[in-house]
């Protein structure tokens, strides 16, 4: 994609020229391209009033060790200012295993909150109203399973579904595509997904079902461009399964959400935040035709790129973090996860993830920038780079089109591919310092900058088995015989899933016990590795 | 799922090198170009892809009968799985299989892994040309003694 540049190059490969001029955005209109904020096609912003209104919402990503110590640290973000939570699950979660599987040791708690059980997810959100605060779960492969625990928790607290508010990531296609934490096929994926869609619709009408996830997919190593083409794809491919499964797109439209990165080129992430409004509406438009307005808006959350943070001379990641959060609130963010200064180390520390939150704060109460709308918008630079990103985006949509669409297209290894292709130039340019990284490639220091890093104490795993073992002593074996029984029923018989896992998770049935249904029912996914 | 990146010729010894992912975390941009750079330089790479438990890398190890093994780990989970590894390997009379690796490491835990017995660990922004040049140094000296049953 990216060969020897002449001139420089954004991180698509696409030229950039020192200047540009009213001949360079000739063919754009301003009431059919741009519009204004809050109409068709959504280019300045999904809102008329935008942070005039609201501010975005300060979600900081966290969990780890146990739940009670996720907890804890949940309380302290909502003490700083986090308007929002979102919680990261450890890897056995996320692989839909239980603390004591053969497959978890090592990983109970590290990167994540370990959860085996309805009651890990009771001390998860303790004194959390969940009926008033926004949470956000990041949990794909196993996301019906926690969300069953979360409305069974809801339930608990007296909220209502019909309030409660947030999002599930339930992105599975970007698991296969770049994340890689799968646990069946794509088919009976989309079909769990489906189910998750439909329960929202008739009983949480204000809860995000699918967090249509670009992030992972540039984390992985792709372009700009490929990260929005690729994601908005996935989102055309979640409406056209719920259509074909029955729903109506006016249903659920309104409630996707979507979820991209903030890298380091400032003007090419703007542009492509604002392309991406644009481009989903007019395909939403042209694919669909929805009644209402609202589906065609399309909402996000960003988190800026883990990726782009370096080791070296740590400390600069706060400047990255800043740079990055401001490309997100001038490209018209809904949420906000600015990555703390130490996190190519470890999950962070308090103080690292304050001044990770203090940046947001910053830029939304000092810069000035939450007071207009779009501020950019009639650049020449910005409106050119916006209009060649859709495009380039667009012809992406036409290969995929061509392929079958993105789960053919996922068999074949295309996506896959051409991200790991975008890797490997990058990973060049930056070896050949084409690209210059400060602190790694450029402007290096012979002695290390160390930072203090939070560690996870190998006690957790122990203490997570001891519990899962206790409690799983306690449980009514009967009850939750019928229930698994009833569940593997369902799957087989290709029922609504939600009812039956919402009754398994109160017999307290472990996340690893009603994946394994999944993995018997429906197999388990294997990739094909393309090298 | 075993891609085998370079097919063995028969008389040139070539350094075989074994690169994967071990626990359960699926972020492989990093080992995939690691593993293609290495492939690019000549060096016989076996690459396992994501998912591998401890057993499974030495199982494929001592078949593969590799000189090195490359891990990468993200998701904080290295202290436990490079000591199973290395655990394995002496167990199975292989100790001498060099191991190394790369991933989200913080610097105190890279000490006790090198004094584990953890041969070199590259974390983010390491040059791919140290990586190769690290793997490069490896010795041919198991097929060697051993015969080479290829």
């Amino acid at each position: 994609m990216t060969s020897t540049p002449k001139g420089p190059r954004n991180l698509s490969g696409i030229e950039i020229r020192p200047v540009y001029g009213p001949e360079d955005v000739k063919g754009l209109d301003d009431r059919r391209d741009l519009g204004v904020p809050g109409e068709f096609p959504f280019t300045r912003g999904i809102y008329p009033t935008m942070y005039r209104g609201r501010l975005w919402t300060m979600r900081q990503f966290a969990g780890f060790g146990t739940a009670e110590e996720s907890n804890r640290r949940y309380h302290y973000l909502l003490k700083q200012g986090n308007t929002g939570l979102s919680v990261a699950f450890d890897m056995p979660t996320l692989m839909g295993y239980d603390s004591d599987d053969a497959r978890s040791r090592g990983e109970v708690g590290r990167c994540g909150v370990a959860i085996d059980s309805l009651a890990d997810m009771e001390i998860l959100f303790r004194s959390i109203p969940l009926g008033r605060v926004s949470v956000s779960m990041t949990i794909n492969g196993p996301a019906i399973v926690l969300f069953a625990m979360y409305l069974a928790v809801a339930e608990r607290q007296g909220v209502k579904f019909r309030d409660l508010q947030g999002t599930l990531q339930n992105d599975i296609l970007k698991e296969y595509i770049a994340q890689k934490e799968w646990i069946c096929p794509p088919a009976p994926s989309l079909k769990i997904v489906n189910d998750i869609i439909r329960f929202c619709v008739e009983s949480a009408p204000r809860y995000h079902p699918v967090s249509v996830s670009g992030y992972h997919i540039r984390e992985a190593g792709s372009t700009a461009v490929q990260e929005l083409a690729f994601t908005l794809y996935d989102g055309l491919t979640y409406v056209k399964s719920a259509i074909d499964c029955g729903l109506k797109v006016d249903d659920f439209a309104p409630r996707l959400s979507f979820f991209f990165n903030a890298h380091n080129d400032f003007f090419e992430e703007i542009a492509k935040y604002r392309a991406a409004r644009r481009l989903w509406a007019r395909e939403m438009k042209s694919r669909f035709q929805p009644a209402n307005p609202v589906s065609l808006a399309l909402r996000f959350h960003t988190q800026t790129a883990g990726c782009a943070l370096t080791a070296q001379q740590p400390y600069n990641n706060v400047v990255r973090v800043s740079l990055q959060g401001l490309a997100a609130v001038l490209g018209g963010t809904q949420s906000l996860h600015t990555n703390s200064l130490d996190e190519t180390l470890a999950l962070p520390t308090e103080k690292a993830v304050t001044i990770a939150l203090r940046t947001q704060q910053i830029i939304a109460h000092e810069s000035g920038v939450a007071n207009t709308i779009d501020p950019l918008g009639g650049a020449y630079y910005v409106e050119w780079l916006t209009e060649r990103m859709e495009a380039e985006a667009k012809a992406y949509f036409a290969k995929l089109d061509e392929m079958g669409g993105m789960v053919s297209a996922i068999e074949r290894g295309f996506p896959q591919g051409e991200i790991h292709r975008a890797a490997v130039a990058y990973q060049k340019e930056v070896d050949a310092r084409e690209r210059l990284i400060v602190g790694v490639n450029a402007y290096a220091e012979p002695q290390e900058h160390r930072v203090p890093t939070l560690r996870i104490k190998g006690e957790v795993e122990k203490k997570q088995v001891q519990k899962l073992r206790q409690r799983e002593k306690s449980r009514n074996v009967k009850k939750l015989a019928s229930a698994l029984g009833q569940l593997a029923g369902v799957a087989e018989a290709n029922g609504d899933l939600m009812p039956a896992v919402i009754a398994a998770v109160k017999a307290e049935a472990t996340v690893g016990e009603i994946c394994e249904v999944f993995r018997r029912v429906y197999g388990r996914y294997r990739e094909t590795v393309s090298l | 799922m075993r891609v085998r990146t370079n097919r063995p010729r028969e008389k040139v010894k070539k350094l075989r090198v074994l690169i994967a992912k071990v626990g359960l975390d699926g972020h492989d941009r990093g080992v995939k170009i690691v593993a293609q750079a290495l492939r690019d330089a000549g060096v016989e790479v076996i690459y396992l892809g994501i998912h591998n438990t401890p057993e499974e890398i030495a199982a494929s190890a001592l078949q593969e009968d590799v000189d090195a093994i490359g891990l990468s780990v993200h998701s904080a989970a290295h202290m436990t799985l490079f000591g199973e590894v290395l655990t394995l390997l002496k167990k199975k009379q292989a100790g001498d299989i060099i191991v190394f690796g790369g991933g989200i490491i913080p610097e105190e835990d890279v000490r006790s892994l090198k004094k584990m017995g953890v041969k070199e660990i590259f974390t983010p922004g390491a040059p791919l040309e140290e990586i190769v040049k690290f793997v490069r140094s490896v010795k041919i000296t198991r097929r060697e003694a051993q015969g080479n049953r290829q």
